[in-house]
């Protein structure tokens, strides 16, 4: 929970970014907030500024569809691995909460089962509290537009890539356990050079996962 | 179809249908890993598999983003990093990371 708040003026510069882009678009402000309440991520959202139609038609519709799918996949491999916390909630609560899940949460999440946290609360706590503060930020980014400052001028976009940096250090267990980074890393490197978009997330940490399963257990004592 | 209660809202059956449609593919991808795992077999490789998934995909995120981010990127994540490492304190790491980033930019990098 302590971490959340570190990440909130990344976060609210970013929602408030995303609404300057919808308001620029031409969006209207209830389209935005409505993106931002039922969305809920800041990448694919404005990524599907960039396919926002006036006029919608099935293959438009289809095609916004399919490139917010890309963008969150990683998401899919995030939930997996989190299972194991996952499963700990009960069915309902869980397929709530799941609606609350993002990168901010998700890290928070591995670091504090990491250290032997086990409440679901701090996850609900967290999501919700982003929730929230993502959706009230979007509304003064759509009215104020252009004085949102470019949330490249001051490094705001390295906020998530920066805290998934940090928290990479107390996930370390020695250099047997690192071999999966190395093939995640030169993988994911080669696929961004080959592939638009942000496959190389998902095809570098399915790398990392198969080399992880294809190698022989752990020794303690690496 | 009646829109007359659309037209306040600035807003279209057509976007609200693209909204619900994006919405619905990101909760899918929120839900897809963690119903996944509950239909998979355990087993040891699983298990291997899982363990090596957290670390992967940080870095999977981490180290294009750095490549494709410049030296002000590379360079901000490098010294998030460090401190991180010698002070495992992370709000400290994060507050060097973007205090670097945010310099490293305005000087023009």
């Amino acid at each position: 929970m302590r971490l959340t708040l570190p990440l909130l003026p990344g976060i609210m510069v970013f929602g408030a970014a995303f609404g300057a882009g919808a308001a620029h678009k031409g969006l209207s402000l209830f389209e935005a907030m409505l993106s931002s309440g039922l969305v809920f991520a800041g990448a694919a959202q404005l990524v599907s500024l960039a396919l926002w139609q006036d006029h919608w038609s099935f293959g438009s519709t289809l095609a916004i569809t399919l490139v917010v799918f890309a963008v969150n996949a990683r998401m899919i491999l995030m939930g997996a691995a989190l299972h194991h916390w996952f499963k700990t909630a009960s069915p309902m609560w869980r397929w709530f909460s799941l609606y609350l899940f993002t990168d901010a949460n998700w890290i928070l999440g591995v670091r504090y089962h990491q250290d032997g946290g086990r409440d679901y609360g701090m996850f609900v706590g967290s999501g919700v509290l982003l929730w929230l503060v993502w959706l009230l930020v979007t509304v003064p980014g759509y009215l104020l537009g252009a004085l949102v400052p470019d949330p490249k001028t001051w490094g705001i976009d390295l906020v998530m890539p920066i805290i998934f940096a940090v928290m990479l250090i107390p996930l370390w267990k020695g250099r047997q356990a690192a071999v999966p980074w190395l093939v995640a890393a030169v993988v994911s490197i080669v696929v961004m050079q080959l592939v638009q978009g942000y496959a190389f997330i998902v095809v570098g940490a399915l790398a990392g996962a198969i080399t992880g399963a294809l190698m022989p257990e752990a020794q303690p004592d690496v | 179809m009646s829109d007359h209660w659309l037209e306040p809202l600035g807003t279209s059956w057509g976007a609200l249908l693209a909204l619900l449609c994006m919405a619905a593919a990101t909760y899918l991808c929120r839900l897809g890993g963690v119903w996944l795992m509950d239909h998979l077999p355990p087993s040891p490789r699983l298990r291997r598999a899982l363990g090596a998934l957290p670390g992967s995909i940080i870095i999977s995120t981490v180290v294009p983003l750095g490549v494709m981010g410049g030296p002000a990127a590379l360079i901000a994540l490098v010294v998030a990093m460090l401190v991180m490492f010698k002070s495992r304190r992370d709000v400290l790491a994060l507050a060097a990371g973007m205090v670097t980033v945010a310099l490293l930019r305005r000087m023009g990098f």
